[in-house]
């Protein structure tokens, strides 16, 4: 089963499009940044996090070396994964669990369809699951292919059951409900949580009641529970889920069945490694010391856990879903593999200073912010600009564009995860793309590339380059009062905002010539 | 100390008073500046925009020009012991990207095997202003005054791809008659990104909005960096909306008031 694992297999396009957006991050960012309660509501817990995530790191005087182990920890797991997956189903298997292997989302979602239809009979199929937040289940788009065969999965993460009850996606890996406010989120549970209370405010702990009781009926009744994992340990088959609400715990110990779908790159060897991973989590992503709850599991119960009948406590049927979907094409390429270290913390998201003015919806993926421009790219794959290239581009090529370099993901993340460097190579792979499919006969060079080919032969030759240099003085004709207020595109999209100072009288080499010219 | 200046293709074409109060600000700390005069670009905004391809040429130019200037007079070079540039950001190009795109552009068969190796080597004796001024010739106050108030902002790459650090704070603070005043969120992108902020000028312009509102509560005359580029952004959007504020690089503080009466 494990064969294709390691080797570079083609990135996967997913038709349910939770990778691909509908439009080019330039167009998706303009419509989210003219939304006043996004930005409100998106400064101001970005910015809340960050204070947390400072203080909470600040005390540690050993943050760097925790986020040294970490890198070291994950570099290692990537050079090892094939290896290590065999590890991990063998101890699975041996305390009773079952693991599946699947290749794309399709392949997973069947899996996890079939799993959930066996858990019933003829005469009382399963007809819902409660799940625990994952992202894994929201790449594969699950939710919508278990509701095609019929079967409503409930999310049980607070956030994320306010997205799904209005039938929105997330835009935050943390906090997917980040874009909503109070009272948004009392007129969602109006409109669309089954038995509320008419006299329901919009408090917060009024808020959390209405869906806590909405939550227990629904724990109570569930057969079948499907998570992620933050973590699986190779060495003992042991899973490992954490949160802030103990809603997942519920999910994890109620149901008679737990399916957990997880990317193949959640693996981490030894369970020594969980005490660097388990200080770097909470502190980058909640800002906590330590998370309310963690929760670890190592295959189905056998002895008896204190039940009435003296059954054994917890599932009795556990399943563990591995997830390739591009991850074995994403470790293929040296400088893009980083991308498998994530462990999903979103630190990168709340420093970004593009996120928290765009929002994750204009990403088009479910993994926003730095972190998604450089995963999305890599899972869902470029395309290039090529002639049947949608206007402006395929989405997914315009997401390593959709950052300033600025570097402060870099610094956030806690396993030292080079982002900047990333999204600088995957420009490159879209820019050698795109020219390759330009070698077509017939099909010109872009305008960008045209114009990038003759700057690189003007600036490799300094004639050339002070030649073009009294080119650009011949802008001053025009300035007026010093300085440029209009241009023609594409430099018109820098002067619809901001001037351009009139080029001086004298270049710095023209005045080197005439002051010092005699000296080199 | 014999200094080569690498102008920068920015400062050279459009900002040349950073590069002249460069050379006035050495020359008066007693150093020796000698200006390469075949050097041209660091070709940032090629590798930034994704064409490698086109910027490797640019890369191999920038290096045959300081790897000469560094080389022993008596083996025909310049002889000079450091290279500095008053960018962060072409300084931490020339230091954290020219070796890579060597390594890429040989693993395609395009570079020669050996460029890495030479670029790392021009890389590790390439400073920026602050840097040399701090680190090298061991100077926090060099002499200036300037007596305006003033806001600093730390530029994206000095400070994560070089971490100057306090360095060019240092130096601001050593200036007679400054008054320095903190910039709230400092530390954020001014939105700038090279072709970022062409290619997204929307998000661009709203990451420019909040870091003039930033500088506006300041009540400062001058926001200072040690890029003309970030100050280009910055300014640009001062312009427009008939701030007032203006921007000068830090070259020029330091140079002192009344630089250019040694023009
Ligand atoms: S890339 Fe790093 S900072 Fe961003 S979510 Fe992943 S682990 Fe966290």
């Amino acid at each position: 089963m494990t064969t294709f694992l390691g080797m570079p297999g083609l990135p996967v396009a997913t038709e349910r499009g939770t990778l691909r957006g509908p439009d080019t991050f330039p167009v998706a960012a303009r419509k989210a940044l003219g939304d006043t309660q996004l930005r409100k509501n998106l400064g101001h817990a970005t910015s809340t996090i960050r204070a947390k995530r400072a203080r909470v790191v600040g005390e540690l005087d050993d943050w760097e070396e925790l986020r040294a182990a970490g890198a070291a920890i994950k570099a290692d797991v990537m050079a090892r994964l094939p290896e290590l997956l065999v590890q991990l189903e063998e101890n699975v298997t041996a305390r009773g669990g079952h693991v599946h292997w699947a290749r794309d989302a399709d392949e997973a979602n069947r899996i996890v369809l079939d799993l959930v239809r066996a858990a019933g009979t003829p005469d009382d199929p399963v007809t819902s699951v409660v799940k625990v937040k994952s992202m894994a289940t929201q790449e594969i788009g699950l939710n919508e292919a278990l509701a095609e065969a019929g079967i409503a999965a409930v999310e049980t993460d607070l956030a994320e059951l306010i997205v799904q009850l209005s039938d929105d996606t997330p835009s935050h890996i943390l906090v997917p409900a980040i874009h909503r406010n109070r009272a948004e989120i009392r007129q969602i549970f109006l409109d669309h949580m089954p038995d509320v209370d008419p006299g329901l405010t919009d408090e917060p702990r009024v808020l959390a009641m209405a869906a806590r009781a909405y939550l227990r009926r629904t724990f109570l009744a569930a057969r079948v529970a499907v998570s992620g994992a933050n973590f699986a340990i190779a060495e003992t088959g042991t899973l490992a889920v954490v949160e802030s609400e103990g809603n997942g715990r519920m999910c994890l110990t109620l149901p008679q069945t737990l399916v957990t779908v997880m990317g193949i790159e959640k693996l981490l060897p030894t369970w020594r490694d969980l005490e660097v991973f388990l200080q770097l989590l909470p502190r980058s992503s909640t800002g906590e010391r330590m998370n309310p709850y963690t929760s670890m599991w190592t295959g189905a119960p056998r002895t008896s856990g204190g039940t009435a009948d003296g059954a054994p406590d917890g599932p009795q049927d556990l399943h563990l879903v591995l997830l390739d979907n591009g991850r074995t094409a994403t470790l293929a390429d040296e400088a893009g593999r980083q991308a498998l270290h994530c462990i999903r913390c979103s630190a990168c998201l709340n420093v970004c200073p593009v996120y928290e003015r765009t929002g994750g919806h204009a990403y088009g993926s479910v993994y926003p912010g730095p972190i998604g421009a450089v995963l999305t790219p890599q899972l869902a794959g470029m395309h290039g600009h090529g002639a049947d290239a949608p206007a402006g581009g395929d989405p997914v090529d315009t997401l390593p564009y959709a950052s300033s370099l600025c570097g402060a993901c870099f610094d956030a993340c806690p396993v030292r995860i080079d982002i900047p460097s990333m999204l600088v190579h995957l420009r490159a792979k879209h820019v050698e793309t795109a020219q390759a499919q330009r070698r077509v006969p017939g099909l010109p060079a872009s305008a960008e590339n045209a114009a990038m080919s003759a700057a690189a032969w003007v600036m490799q030759d300094a004639g050339r380059f002070s030649f073009a240099e009294k080119g650009l003085q011949l802008g001053r004709l025009l300035a007026r009062d010093g300085r440029i207020r209009s241009l023609p595109p594409p430099l018109s999209a820098w002067t619809t905002s901001r001037d351009v100072p009139a080029p001086p009288a004298e270049t710095f080499r023209q005045w080197w010539a005439r002051t010092r010219g005699d000296r080199s | 100390m014999r200094i080569a200046l690498f102008a920068t293709c920015l400062a050279d074409a459009m900002f040349p008073r950073a590069a002249q109060a460069t050379v006035v600000l050495l020359e008066r700390l007693g150093h020796e500046v000698v200006f390469p005069a075949g050097q041209t670009c660091c070709g940032q905004m090629h590798v930034n925009t994704g064409y490698q391809r086109e910027a490797l040429p640019v890369v191999e130019h920038h290096v045959d020009v300081f790897e000469a200037a560094l080389r022993p007079r008596a083996q025909g070079g310049d002889g000079v012991e450091a290279v500095v540039a008053p960018s962060g950001s072409c300084v931490g190009s020339v230091r954290h990207q020219h070796a890579v795109v060597a390594r890429r552009m040989a693993d395609q068969g395009r570079a020669d095997a050996g460029l890495a190796a030479r670029a790392e080597a021009v890389a590790a004796r390439t400073y920026e202003l602050s840097e040399l001024l701090v680190d090298v010739l061991r100077v926090t106050d060099v002499g200036a005054r300037y007596p305006h108030r003033v806001t600093y902002h730390p530029t994206c790459h000095s400070l994560r791809m070089l971490r100057v650090d306090d360095k060019p704070l240092r130096l601001l603070r050593a200036v007679h008659g400054l008054d320095l005043v903190e910039l709230p969120d400092a530390e954020q992108c001014c939105g700038f990104g090279g072709t970022f902020s062409v290619k997204n000028a929307d998000t661009s312009t709203a990451m420019l909005a909040d870091k003039i509102r930033a500088v506006q509560t300041t009540r400062s005359e001058v926001v200072t960096a040690g890029d003309s580029s970030c100050l280009m952004h910055i300014g640009g959007g001062l312009s427009r909306l008939r701030v007032g504020t203006k921007t000068v690089h830090l070259a020029e503080i330091l140079a002192g008031e009344g630089w250019e009466a040694a023009l």
